[in-house]
């Protein structure tokens, strides 16, 4: 089997070149290449080159400030990098894609808009499909399932702001599930929720992962990224590691990623 | 001993009395249903600029006789174009911008106007609205262009939603958020246009922001949100008009006293929500607690 240079050209017009694997087991499904971003004099992402496979789960570790939001609205498409590309299912990313549903940190929401759980659910579905028409009963069917999925289908009614963290955490996981989508990428999503919202999130992202999907998301609790994903990737603007958790998340690493100072939870250094 | 049918009956014997009644219950429902999005999407101070930006716009087409429709949305095109443009700079925030463009817009109508004969007339009629000159050509211009913008915010509904609530999901759904915020800008000009001529230059942001507050008390829901809030608009506007007949008060003042009155009211007795009402319940709570049956029914009990 060959591995051909293929030729595409980025967003910024500029050809890239990039190895694309041809093993049908192990095609990358998502894959970021020499990604930078700068914001006027500052740099956010230097030179980041990642792969994602379908069957995945990928934690994005690192201080606040690494990047790690940035990367991922990079992948979501939001954000164009200054250069590099991202590339989806082997063609270059231009703008946000229905096949990429993203989990946004809860803070950047107006709570107290009346709108009910049910409704920012459907907002996954809404706008991909028939964009000015109603939506239709199968549509409010998918909706109730996936809020049960989350377990908030009897807070259906119920306006977003009158919700816990934890619960509204839990509504945003239920309209990235009605997307559809290939890829999930997920902003701090165990963040300030209570220990049954992460093990609901944890059990719905296993079960994705189950079914192919490829799963990104970023977090700055070591544990959860050392157990949960298959795979780490230890961010502070540059990649610092990256493969298992047990190879990346290791004193020294982590000593250059937060600096000296870092505190590591007990247990963590000592793993195989 | 009055009787009332023949009383209310009274005023629709005028024929600018029906026509004034007609406009104001479209310009209520209108700027009820725009209303309740402005609020929501914290554009009320946007909402006040636009109103005093159409001016010149308004004036200049008065002066050379050609439409004021075209005059004002141009106007408020260029003034909110220019908001958009300085506050994408960087350098001042959003309602600084807002301030320094539509008093110096509403400056430059003030000094067209002041060139004329009629001044003090016109000015008048502009900022506070002439109501019973509303002709039946009037009252068509309002319902086709009120139909228009409410035809597109039905069609818009689930956009204009998205953007307000969640702006980096809306982003990331691949919404056009700068073209859905100059278009919703474009509704909004052409509300307040048409709600010139009935309730004026400096009162139609009550009408857009005091239903719309009115109706965010009583319900979290946005369908039955936009029903309140219509209401209250064309209820304020047929009450107002009511009162300004009979106590001889400038139409516009009354119409927005009404509703402030509704907001008023609402504020303080609204089921779950109101200042007293809370107070009542929670006094009957500690006093009467065996009466908490009717309270989980009535009042403590409605959010979950």
């Amino acid at each position: 089997m060959t591995t051909p240079m293929q030729s595409i050209t980025s967003r910024s017009g500029r050809p890239v070149h990039t190895h694309v694997s041809y093993d049908p087991a192990r095609v990358a499904r998502m894959q970021t290449d020499c990604l930078c971003v700068h914001f006027e004099d500052r740099s956010a992402l230097d030179d980041v080159t990642l792969q994602f496979y379908p069957h995945e789960m990928t934690s994005l570790v690192g201080p606040n400030g690494a990047g790690k939001s940035t990367l991922l609205k990079c992948l979501d498409g939001i954000l164009e990098p200054t250069h590099g590309v991202v590339i989806l299912d082997g063609q270059p990313l231009r703008g946000p894609s229905p096949r990429v549903a993203y989990v946004p940190q809860r803070s950047e929401v107006d709570w107290k808009f009346p709108i009910s759980v049910l409704d920012v659910a459907l907002m996954g579905r809404a706008l991909h499909r028939n964009r000015f028409l109603r939506l239709s009963e199968s549509d409010r069917k998918d909706g109730l399932t996936a809020l049960d999925e989350v377990g908030m289908r009897r807070f259906a009614k119920v306006q977003i702001g009158a919700l816990s963290g934890g619960q509204q955490q839990r509504v945003f996981i239920a309209r990235a599930l009605l997307q559809d989508a290939e890829v999930f990428l997920l902003d701090e999503p165990f963040s300030g929720v209570d220990a049954p919202t992460q093990a609901l999130v944890l059990q719905v992202l296993a079960r994705l992962r189950t079914a192919g999907k490829t799963i990104i998301f970023a977090t700055h609790d070591l544990v959860m990224a050392a157990e949960s994903a298959d795979t780490c990737v230890l961010l502070n603007r540059k990649v610092i590691a990256t493969g298992p958790p047990a190879t990346v998340l290791t004193v020294p690493n982590l000593q250059v990623s937060f600096g000296g100072a870092a505190i590591l939870p007990t247990g963590l250094d000592s793993r195989p | 001993m009055i009787d009332l049918t023949s009383l209310l009956l009274e005023p629709f014997q005028h024929a600018f009395m029906r026509n004034a009644y007609a406009a104001i219950v479209l310009v209520g429902l209108i700027c009820g249903v725009m209303g309740v999005f402005v609020t929501l999407r914290g554009l009320a101070f946007m909402g006040d600029a636009i109103a005093h930006a159409v001016f010149p716009g308004v004036v200049i087409s008065y002066i050379v006789g050609g439409s004021f429709l075209v005059g004002a949305i141009i106007a408020a095109t260029i003034v909110s174009l220019a908001i958009g443009f300085v506050t994408q700079s960087g350098l001042l925030r959003n309602d600084t911008a807002i301030g320094v463009f539509f008093v110096g817009a509403f400056a430059l109508g003030v000094a067209i106007i002041s060139t004329q004969q009629s001044y003090a007339r016109d000015v008048a009629s502009l900022l506070f609205g002439s109501i019973l000159g509303v002709s039946r050509a009037d009252l068509w211009l309002t319902f086709g262009v009120g139909s228009g913008v409410l035809i597109a915010l039905w069609l818009l509904r689930r956009h204009i939603v998205t953007i307000s609530f969640d702006r980096t999901f809306a982003q990331a759904q691949g919404l056009n958020l700068w073209g859905l915020d100059q278009l919703f800008l474009l509704m909004l000009s052409l509300t307040i246009v048409i709600s010139l001529q009935t309730v004026g230059n400096v009162l139609v942001l009550a009408m857009l922001v005091t239903p719309a507050a009115t109706a965010r008390m009583l319900t979290t829901q946005l369908i039955p949100m936009l029903a309140v809030s219509a209401l209250v608009g064309a209820l304020s506007g047929v009450i107002g008009l009511y009162v300004s007949y009979f106590q001889g008060i400038s139409s516009g003042a009354s119409i927005v006293l009404v509703a402030t009155a509704f907001f008023i009211l609402t504020f303080l007795f609204a089921p779950r929500t109101g200042a007293i009402t809370t107070r009542v319940a929670r006094r009957l709570h500690f006093e009467h607690p065996e009466r908490d049956q009717f309270l989980e029914d009535g009042v403590a009990g409605s959010r979950f």
